[in-house]
């Protein structure tokens, strides 16, 4: 178990990374921080590691408070964006070389990275140079070195930034089953939400040094609890529009919506909907965004279709995921097309609604 | 607990860079210091003033800033540095690296080979080389030229050394250059290529914009070299009639030829500052290549 | 031709290709003039060695070994050639290990002004190795009890030696990741293992660059040596070299001549070594 209390970093000349930050990772979780770039979660996983030192704050690992403890006695391995392979080892010697500052004997300590080296796939490589290795065994090999000394956590940063982008998708199952087949405490750092949500059991939204929400990714997914988390997760962004409470309806775009519980008449609201969860209609609906299509994107087996809605209050630009099986004429010239007029209907269980900024709860 | 890459530490690293400013301190700066002290006494090499110096506040700075000989050879000094240096070495250098940046493997490593060779030799074997070359009645040179009797030393003492110079020093920046050259990404020679542009433009707009900075280190660097580069001595001594006789020598010739220690102190020091200002002019002209990038 | 070769403007194609061939026959005899003109002044050290009577002509050598077997007769000729060695070895040892270290803390530890200190050493260095501070350093020298001494000559040429091997390597150091150090240091490697295990190995054709550097300043330097050195059995080769002269004040050119390429060899045997074993990498002293 991992937990931080109060955690703050200020860097000299003033830099505020990290925020008083609380959190707790559990045993054996696979825990993402995701961010974008500057928010802090770099330093934070340098800070668990030892790398950095807090301003204040606790880092405790296990049982055991380690903030003042230097790296190398956190009992904790850590996984480089650049990997990190020293450029003179050829792959046993990289892979062995924690064992070695142990005090391994040399024939022991080659005799585990021979056997780590074969469960990752690196066996026929053992004697290579990292220079004459592809970007994803190079990944493996980092990934062996911290495996050989079993420690008691992983702290991964930005592990799959370097890598192609069709290699990015087979090291991330591979990334997820060894983590499983390990079982060990595992926090990794990313930018990339996809990443974030295929990979970790749960994870942590940062944003200008602070956590901004913690979850499975699941929850992260479907009701984010802020509009910073709402446009930041998902793979195409959520719908933000403002909207009014009035006449016992909830008004936004020119759509006439039910009202969730705990509004009040007159109050102002974001209403967030994602595009995964709206549906098109090809006939006028009062519950929906009447609008005129703009573009149509190919997903492959949906269509992303962005309509211009026009309203009293302002124009907006809503956006919907069409299956490709769903729609009127899904034979026939396809519908929608661009020009075309559409409505844009909420699944009304799915949509949320942010007073200043932050998720109305029923 | 510290916060840099391999956790030294601040005392640490202290303990690490003391030695070598200790033995800096002692061997480099000290002396330095202390000519500047003899540059404001009547030190002598022999006589009175060699056992009492006496304290001649600027007297030996007044007197070199008036004397003949000092302004024509600090004239030759930068007739020295501008042919030999910036337009020879830096040059010519520049010329063989772009010459040799796509050339097959033995061609290169033969150019590259014979100009380090002249770099690396030790320069008194080099100095015996160019005398032997140049030499009047039996030189290399002029049996090749048949021009028999011709005496290159004697009567372009200049072109000569600033010759031997380039020929010196210019491996240095041919291997600077290369590097430099390799580190232009292709594409943007590519793009400018398709454009249309001929290899004066080329250089122009895409190869000399990238390695702006390499050029000024490297023309800091040879340019200081340059000029306190004492190995001229060896082959002209400053003659005939002090038609070669750049800063070094001169330097040389007063202070431990002529034994007025204080007044070659008092030189050195005003070469110190020509180089200092050199070297700050360099130094501006990188920091705004920073600025205009940020 | 390849395709990289076309010409730019495919408008007319013979044009382009006369032009692309003219380039090629300036740049073969551009090379061809820069070749001879560095080969030309060693032609002499090739052939005058062998030769039964050198003059300071290149000829066609009267071949012979005997002017190798004539420097045996003097009793100083190969022990400067030890000396030499001794010189530049210690220099080496010396200026590698307190550039390595100096530049590797001084890259990784901030310490505000290190800049200007060092572009100021770089300064002084290249100026007062000179023959500026050759009094000063002989009288320190008289002081120390360094006179007559390798010591004396060692620490010298060292000390003058020192700004620009830290400034080169200071550079070679920030341009290497300092994840390799983190990297270590997370899995328990204290600092001196990290030096070592990792730090030094990486930066190696750094160290060696300087090392030959400092090999190559040291035995070839004369200055330093001629005025802190008085005897003869203690000089280095540079010195040597001039001393063989007959009584009459006649250069000896057979000595001269075979010396002198007995005496150049070492250096650039150890460059070829070198440059083969690492490669020189120029990432040295450059800002980018």
């Amino acid at each position: 178990m991992i937990s931080l209390h109060g955690l703050t970093k200020v860097f000299p000349g003033g830099v505020r990374a990290l925020d008083s930050l609380d959190l707790e990772i559990a045993d054996g979780e696979f825990f993402a921080l995701l961010g974008p770039s500057g928010c802090g979660k770099t330093t934070l996983l340098r800070t668990i590691a030892g790398l950095e030192t807090p301003t204040s704050g606790t880092v405790t690992i296990g049982a055991a408070d380690v903030t003042s403890l230097p790296p190398g006695r956190r009992d904790v391995a850590m996984v480089f964006q650049d990997y990190a392979l020293f450029p003179h080892m050829d792959v046993t010697a990289n892979i062995s070389y924690p064992l070695r500052i142990k005090k391994v004997p040399r024939a022991e300590r080659e005799a585990r990275a021979a056997e780590v080296a074969a469960r990752l796939g690196l066996a026929e490589l053992l004697e290579r140079r990292p220079g004459q290795l592809s970007g994803g065994q190079q990944q493996r090999v980092a990934l062996a070195r911290a495996i050989a000394c079993h420690p008691a956590a992983f702290l991964f940063d930005e592990p799959l930034s370097n890598l192609d982008a069709r290699m990015r998708l087979e090291a991330r199952t591979f990334l997820k089953r060894l983590q499983r087949e390990l079982a060990v405490t595992t926090v990794f750092v990313t930018h990339d939400q996809g990443e974030a949500l295929a990979m970790a059991d749960r994870v942590a939204v940062m944003s200008a040094g602070r956590i901004v929400q913690v979850g499975t990714p699941a929850e992260v997914f479907r009701r984010p609890s802020t509009t910073f988390v709402a446009s930041f997760i998902g793979s195409t962004p959520m719908n933000l529009l403002p909207g009014v409470v009035r006449d016992g309806a909830l008004r936004v775009a020119g759509g006439a919506l039910p009202l969730p519980a705990g509004l009040a008449d007159g109050e102002e609201v974001v209403y967030g909907l994602r595009p995964e969860y709206t549906d098109l209609s090809p006939s006028p609906r009062p519950d929906a965004f009447a609008g005129q299509v703009s573009v149509v994107e190919n997903l492959g087996t949906s269509s992303l279709v962005t309509l211009e809605v026009t309203s009293p209050d302002g124009d907006h630009l809503v956006q919907a995921v069409v299956p490709e099986d769903d729609g009127p004429g899904r034979d026939a010239p396809a519908w929608p097309v661009a020009g075309g007029a559409a409505w844009a209907v909420p699944r009304h269980p799915r949509a949320l609604v942010y007073r200043d900024g932050a998720l109305v709860t029923a | 607990m510290s916060t840099d890459a391999a956790g030294l530490g601040r005392r640490r690293a202290v303990g690490f860079v003391l030695p070598a400013l200790v033995l800096i301190g002692v061997f480099l700066v000290f002396p330095a210091l202390w000519t500047v002290y003899l540059g404001l006494t009547d030190f002598r090499l022999t006589g009175l003033a060699a056992a009492d110096p006496k304290m001649v506040g600027a007297d030996n700075y007044t007197a070199a800033l008036a004397d003949e000989r000092f302004h024509s050879s600090f004239w030759l000094t930068a007739q020295f540095v501008a042919g030999s240096a910036i337009a020879g070495q830096a040059g010519l250098g520049f010329a063989v690296a772009w010459a040799l940046r796509d050339r097959p493997g033995p061609v290169k490593r033969a150019v590259e080979g014979v100009v380090l060779l002249a770099w690396i030799l030790p320069s008194s074997v080099v100095a015996f080389l160019w005398l032997a070359l140049l030499d009047r009645d039996q030189g290399t040179l002029n049996a090749l030229l048949h021009t028999p009797g011709f005496a290159w030393l004697l009567d372009h003492p200049m072109p000569s050394i600033i010759a031997f110079n380039i020929w010196r020093g210019t491996a240095f920046s041919m291997m600077l250059y290369g590097a430099a050259l390799a580190s232009v990404p292709p594409s943007h020679l590519e793009t400018a290529r398709l454009a249309g542009a001929s290899t004066f433009q080329q250089l122009r707009d895409v190869v000399f914009p990238h390695i702006r900075g390499h050029i000024l280190t490297n023309l800091l660097l040879i340019s200081l070299w340059t000029f306190n580069d004492f190995t001229t001595y060896q082959i002209t001594a400053g003659g005939p009639e002090g038609r070669s006789e750049i800063l070094p020598v001169y330097i040389y010739n007063v202070a431990l030829s002529g034994g007025q220690l204080g007044f070659g102190a008092a030189v050195s020091f005003l070469v110190l500052l020509v180089n200092l200002v050199l070297a700050l002019v360099y130094l501006r002209l990188l920091r705004e290549r920073k600025g205009a990038v940020a | 031709m390849t395709a990289r070769d076309l010409p730019a403007r495919a408008g007319r194609p013979g044009d382009g290709r006369v032009r692309h061939s003219v380039a090629a026959i300036g740049r073969a005899t551009f090379l061809a003039a820069v070749t001879g003109f560095f080969a030309l002044p060693m032609l002499w050290l090739a052939s005058a060695p062998f030769d039964a009577h050198p003059t300071i002509t290149t000829s066609v050598p009267e071949l012979t070994l005997a002017n190798f077997r004539a420097l045996l007769a003097n009793p100083y000729l190969l022990s400067s050639l030890g000396n030499s060695v001794l010189q530049a070895a210690a220099g080496a040892v010396l200026v590698v290990t307190l550039a390595a270290t100096a530049a590797y803390a001084l890259s990784r530890v901030r310490i505000p002004g290190r800049d200007a200190l060092l572009y100021l050493l770089l300064l002084l260095s290249s100026v007062v190795t000179g023959t500026a501070a050759m009094v000063p350093i002989f009288e320190l020298a008289t002081r120390l009890n360094l006179i007559d001494t390798h010591l004396g000559v060692v620490l010298t040429l060292s000390g003058g030696l020192l700004p620009a091997a830290i400034f080169i390597l200071k550079d070679f150091m920030d341009g290497t990741p300092t994840s390799y150090e983190e990297s270590a240091r997370v899995f328990g490697a204290r600092p001196l293992q990290i030096l070592w295990h990792i730090v030094v190995p990486v930066i190696r054709p750094g160290l060696a660059t300087i090392a030959v550097w400092t090999v190559a300043s040291v035995w070839g330097s004369f200055l330093t040596p001629f005025i802190l050195l008085r005897d003869p059995a203690k000089a280095p080769g540079a010195v040597i070299l001039y001393t063989l002269y007959t009584e009459g004040g006649a250069p000896r050119l057979d000595l001269i001549s075979a010396f002198s390429l007995l005496y150049s060899l070492p250096v650039v045997l150890m460059y070829l070594f070198v440059s083969r074993k690492y490669g020189f990498r120029f990432h040295g002293g450059i800002k980018r």
